[in-house]
């Protein structure tokens, strides 16, 4: 469904230098997989998101989606950032609406649609509430339907559970793996977090910085559905630690031994 | 049963008493301690014998002032006016002013050196000029009134209408949404209470440059009342007169803060339910 076919982003950075943030990335994606895109800070996973969301162009090669190449952002995309960045005057409902709203495609179903997301995110009833009278796990819910409102075929989410404490970030993820079984979409997740990335996808792409490219794709062959007895399974353990590996390489983590 | 709902009744009753005393201290304090001023005031004056015509008494003031009431009113009224229509059009040109600032960068670098000259001009000696172009009317004083108030509501209507998130403006893009919208479902909205932030400074340095029109050319205003009652020696009038412009930049203060509460109570500055 998103093909990338050596995808090749350079910016200008302010005092003229030239920063490559992508480089020759290449990567097919079916429709309704589950993408996670995992490595540390600066390897353009966030620049590869906003590439197939058509924020931003490629500087070289082609990114399309279904076979048409991506210029400008496209209707049947969702996003969800990692601040939820509801609008503050707003209720929850006007919140989830907003990108109908935006695209002038309200009509009679709207509201019921989005009352039905609210409820399958777990807060019916606060539809009438204003944000700031929410917790963040709860804005960030709000985040998901308002990215789910006008049915996109896909889901692109960049890091939507960093800024949330640890716990209910455990909760989002299963919550997240409930919602996709629900309304199956193609989703791109870009994390920090290896845990996250091994329980949610069905593949995870590991990247590596300066300049951005793809290390190693693992496929996860864990069982669906999952749930947190899955991150105590040995294959969980085994693509855990690969990854680590892929992204310490061989760097020993400890003291007196830092990194070079 | 009866013992459950005894403590939420309770709470309300305690939030009640706490808001009653919130009140109580944002509205009796501080007219106690004017009060105690005034007290001072007059007991200095009365104890040092202190001259009427160098500082007068509150209650000289407030005879002398009371004795030619229409008369004051008419000039209360006559700056009044300037005041509010200075303080519109200033909002009428800092909005879309504001609006072309942050939309381009190659107009901002234009406009912006003619921004800050505007600012750099004393207003006092631009008004006598300002009378020759535009001649003896309601007019010169719109225009000194608004070059005073404008340049801090422009600023912080700019400000506001960058303080948006990059993930919306991002977000309005992917809803491939106009310009236009992205201004006024997004933008706009964000910069609420940083134009209320803009228009409280506005309002009372719209007070100012009505007083420093008048100075110049007017034929009624309080500004022209301080100025001629002092030609006569008539200083308990000029005093009057100053405590009623002070009392009519803080009550229009107040009239912009309130509109803020009730017009947008989500608005930053206010204190806020459950948070």
């Amino acid at each position: 469904m998103i093909s990338l076919n050596r995808v090749t982003r350079i910016f200008n950075s302010r005092d003229g230098d030239q920063v490559t943030a992508l480089q020759d990335v290449s990567l097919e994606i079916g429709t309704n997989e589950f993408i996670t895109l995992v490595g540390p800070s600066g390897c353009g996973k966030s620049t590869l998101l906003r590439i197939v969301a058509g924020l931003i162009l490629p500087t070289a090669g082609r990114a399309s989606i279904g076979g048409e190449t991506i210029t400008e952002p496209r209707a049947e995309t969702g996003i969800v950032f990692q601040a939820p960045t509801l609008l503050p005057w707003a209720s929850v409902l006007d919140n989830v609406l907003f990108p109908l709203r935006m695209m002038h495609r309200v009509d009679s179903t709207s509201t019921d649609k989005a009352m039905a997301l609210l409820k399958l995110v777990g807060l019916k009833g606060f539809e009438g509430k204003s944000p700031r009278e929410l917790s963040g796990g709860m804005q960030q819910r709000v985040a998901i339907c308002r990215a789910l409102v006008h049915d996109p075929d896909i889901l692109l989410m960049d890091e939507p559970f960093g800024a949330l404490d640890a716990l209910t970030r455990e909760e989002m993820t299963m919550e997240l793996l409930r919602i996709w079984s629900e309304r199956p979409k193609t989703v791109l997740f870009v994390t920090h977090s290896i845990t996250e990335a091994v329980v949610l996808a069905d593949r995870v792409v590991v990247m590596s910085p300066r300049p951005g490219r793809i290390q190693e794709v693992i496929d996860i062959g864990l069982p669906r559905p999952r749930s947190f007895e899955t991150e105590a399974t040995p294959e969980f353990h085994e693509a855990s630690q690969r990854i680590r590996q892929l992204i310490f390489g061989t760097r020993h983590v400890g003291p007196g031994r830092a990194a070079a | 049963m009866s013992v459950q709902a005894a403590p939420p009744l309770k709470q309300g009753q305690k939030t009640a008493r706490r808001k009653n005393r919130a009140a109580l201290y944002e509205l009796a304090v501080p007219l106690l301690a004017t009060a105690c001023l005034f007290l001072l005031w007059e007991g200095a004056c009365r104890i040092f014998k202190i001259p009427g015509y160098l500082v007068p008494s509150p209650v000289d003031i407030w005879k002398e002032t009371t004795a030619i009431g229409p008369t004051v009113a008419g000039h209360t009224l006559a700056t009044f006016k300037t005041v509010m229509l200075g303080f519109v059009v200033s909002i009428l040109i800092s909005l879309p002013l504001a609006v072309i600032l942050t939309a381009s960068p190659a107009i901002a670098a234009a406009v912006y050196p003619f921004l800050v000259w505007t600012q750099s001009i004393p207003k006092v000696a631009l008004a006598p000029i300002l009378v020759v172009l535009l001649g003896t009317n309601e007019l010169p004083r719109i225009v000194i009134t608004v070059l005073v108030a404008f340049f801090p509501l422009v600023i912080s209507i700019a400000t506001g209408l960058l303080s948006v998130p990059p993930e919306l403006i991002e977000l309005s893009r992917a809803c491939r949404a106009s310009k236009l919208s992205e201004l006024l479902r997004i933008r706009l909205p964000y910069a609420i209470p940083f134009i209320f932030a803009g228009l409280k400074v506005a309002i009372s340095l719209a007070v100012v440059g009505a007083v420093v029109a008048e100075f110049v050319n007017a034929d009624a205003g309080l500004g022209f009342l301080i100025q001629t009652s002092t030609a006569f020696f008539k200083v308990p009038v000029a005093f009057g007169a100053l405590i009623i412009l002070s009392i009519m930049g803080v009550v229009l203060f107040q009239i912009v803060v309130i509109a803020e509460r009730v017009f947008f109570p989500w608005s930053s500055s206010n204190t806020t339910p459950g948070a």
